[in-house]
């Protein structure tokens, strides 16, 4: 179904651009949001079966195309939200949700390509639609973020690219031309170690763009700072998603060959130096979306550490990356919230949130929870397995220091969180006061409530997925 | 042949280390098309006709007259400086470049690779380098394009590597190509000219922690 899917979200995408009637727009979105679930159901039921020879929907692809699937109902609500509250320009209003529904198929169809090269192009999609989701309010300042953001991840994508043509010769060597996963997958032990490993470093470097790990985090932050915060929401989940499913399927490869403790020394550095940066960002920053968009980079980073040290690290990584998902996507809605009443996102300038927001404050306490790996937070549970794996692996070190940083990490989030939430605001003007309606925080609260349910009794279904998604990997 | 002109097109790039004038390096952006529509013009000379004179059309008219065409509009309508700004001494870049060269030489003799003509490697990988190298010591954000498209011009030289035996990827690349440019240079350049004026990339340094 991955073709009449495509051909439909285009469809859908097209015409919101041409047809600037408000209600037509939201016909056209829920039209999309349909599909979209429709997809989904045909593609869980049609597990490992290929399609079209290009599209394969595995567990992992199914996992985060649920992912994606349920974060985009919020989405497009409080995008509504955000455009009922600001002025309301049809032109632009048009661009954002036709941006929206082409960042929406791109992921979902990257996610199940099976092959290498139709993921770099949908990969590249996702630049073109975010790159106008951030450009949104027009402005120099969301101008630098935009352009920022297209040279960044212009290169990155370059480099995945050049990635691909050295697998390529290496695949050539031994006779063939298939570039499908699986094949590549089964292949991996006559490859040239070589060119493997040129490959590797190549479309590492590219995808960090994506997932945000160092080196090529830093247009990311600045896209989620300036793209309005529903959309903000996207790039700090299910956007960074597609970078990690870009590595992961990389890694799969090389995990068949000896080269697998070569990689995992790679993503090990890159995770540590992510996390040491995300602290260094943490206690320094003053502006709170950022201070998210840096915790993001933080989460990947014990990803990436979970997929290094092997074993349980496995699976918690990628359960980890379906639970960041709907934790930071619901601190990023929340965000649009707090834009609303204190119209700055400056530390200095929030202040006493409960006190003008009584639903919104308590989820970014229950966000601020979650996100810190809190028990009874789902992320809690994952992250304590990625520890546990690093201890099986003998990184005493390394788990020693990023649990250091982790804990700097927690005491700069708490300290702006608690800012924000219990010390009076400076010089706030009462007067002319938004009220927030509390169901608009319903959304979130269900997320928050879904990340403690999946980490803490995770349905059968979720764990056999896991377990599918990481079966290509040794033990 | 294609060594020659290879060689001629890693040569470009030392030049392009120590030009500073703007044209110079829209001249050596063109110049550089004008290689690689040689180069795919011999090597690829089995393919079949059509993918061919795709290939042949994007080096000729999309590299060698749009871009700089383009390029030559943009510094004229935003009235940038035609002075490329280095942050650094032209003769120590001229000694990094040159550096980059000799080393990817170096890293393409430790292949053992029979079906492979390291010549490409080398000229690819230094494009690549040098572009990094060049989208980081200069000041404008138009020489950061050029930077870029530098790059761009590495990438398909390499994918010409490849070329023969995968058609697909090579047209690939060369979409990546257009898009890209097009991307790039149309809305951005444009956009930034019309909105900050003069085009450094000091004007871009508020987004920051």
């Amino acid at each position: 179904m991955t073709i009449p899917y495509l051909i439909g979200a285009f469809a859908i995408c097209v015409s919101l651009f041409f047809n600037r009637n408000k209600k037509m727009n939201y016909t056209l979105v829920a039209i999309f949001i349909i599909l979209q679930w429709l997809f989904t159901i045909y593609e869980y039921t049609h597990k490992n079966i290929e399609e079209y020879s290009y599209f394969l929907p595995d567990a992992i692809g199914i996992l985060l195309l649920f992912t994606i699937s349920i974060i985009a109902i919020p989405a497009f609500y409080h995008s509504y939200v955000f455009f009922s509250k600001n002025e309301d320009n049809p032109r632009n209003r048009a661009m954002y949700y036709a941006s929206m529904v082409v960042l929406l198929f791109a992921l979902s169809l990257a996610y199940l390509s099976n092959h290498i090269a139709v993921t770099w192009i949908f990969v590249e999609l996702t630049t073109l639609s975010a790159s106008a989701l951030i450009y949104h309010r027009r402005n120099v300042r969301t101008l630098e973020g935009t352009w920022k953001y297209v040279f960044v991840c212009s290169i990155s994508i370059t480099f995945v690219f050049i990635g691909i043509l050295f697998l390529s010769i290496a695949v050539q060597q031994v006779g063939q031309s298939d570039l499908t996963f699986t094949s590549l997958i089964q292949r991996a032990n006559e490859l040239d170690p070589f060119w493997l490993r040129l490959a590797f470093i190549f479309i590492f470097t590219g995808y960090t763009a994506k997932i945000g790990l160092v080196p090529m985090y830093t247009a990311g932050i600045d896209a989620k700072d300036k793209a309005p915060s529903p959309a903000g929401a996207l790039l700090s989940s299910v956007l960074m998603n597609v970078g990690f499913i870009g590595i992961f399927r990389f890694y799969e490869i090389t995990a068949q060959t000896k080269l697998i403790s070569w990689t995992n020394n790679i993503l090990m550095i890159s995770a540590v130096l992510s996390i040491f940066i995300a602290t260094v960002y943490m206690i320094k920053v003053k502006n709170i979306k950022r201070m998210f968009a840096y915790s993001s980079i933080e989460h990947m980073g014990i990803v990436m550490l979970g997929i290094a040290a092997g074993g349980i690290g496995y699976y918690a990584a990628i359960l980890h990356i379906i639970l960041h998902s709907f934790v930071k996507s619901s601190l990023f809605f929340q965000m649009g919230q707090i834009y609303r009443i204190y119209k700055s996102k400056s530390i200095y300038d929030v202040g006493n949130y409960f006190k003008y927001n009584l639903t919104g404050a308590m989820v970014v306490l229950l966000g601020f929870i979650s996100a810190t790996a809190m028990p009874p937070s789902g992320l809690f549970v994952s992250e304590f397995l990625i520890f546990r794996s690093l201890f099986e692996a003998h990184y005493f070190f390394v788990l020693i220091l990023v649990l250091f940083l982790l804990t700097i990490i927690i005491w700069a989030f708490g300290k702006n969180i608690f800012k924000l939430l219990f010390s009076p605001a400076v010089d706030f003007d009462e007067t002319n006061l938004e009220r927030i309606k509390p169901y608009e925080s319903i959304s979130q609260f269900l997320f928050l409530g879904l990340v403690v349910y999946l980490g803490l009794n995770p349905p059968q279904e979720m764990v056999d997925l896991i377990n599918e998604a990481v079966k290509n990997l040794p033990l | 042949m294609t060594n020659v002109l290879l060689i001629v097109f890693s040569m470009s790039l030392i030049y392009l280390s120590i030009a500073n004038r703007l044209m110079s390096y829209v001249k050596i952006i063109a110049f550089q098309g004008i290689l690689l529509f040689g180069v795919s013009f011999i090597e690829l000379g089995e393919m079949n006709p059509l993918n061919l004179t795709f290939i042949l059309l994007e080096t000729v008219i999309f590299k060698t007259l749009a871009v700089p065409l383009f390029l030559n509009y943009v510094i004229n309508r935003n009235a940038i400086t035609r002075e490329a700004e280095p942050y650094v001494p032209n003769f120590i870049s001229l000694i990094i470049v040159t550096s980059i060269v000799v080393s990817t030489f170096l890293l393409s003799n430790t292949i053992e690779d029979s079906q492979l003509n390291k010549v490409y490697f080398v000229a690819a990988l230094s494009a690549l380098f040098t572009g990094l190298y060049i989208i980081g010591t200069r000041k404008k954000i138009l020489t950061h394009v050029m930077g870029f498209l530098v790059i761009e011009n590495g990438v398909f030289i390499l994918s010409l590597a490849v070329g023969n035996e995968m058609p697909l990827l090579v047209n690939t690349g060369i979409l990546l190509d257009l898009f890209i440019t097009v991307l790039l240079l149309g809305i951005f350049v444009n956009k930034i000219g019309d909105v900050l004026g003069g085009g450094d990339v000091d004007q871009l340094r508020n987004l920051k922690d």
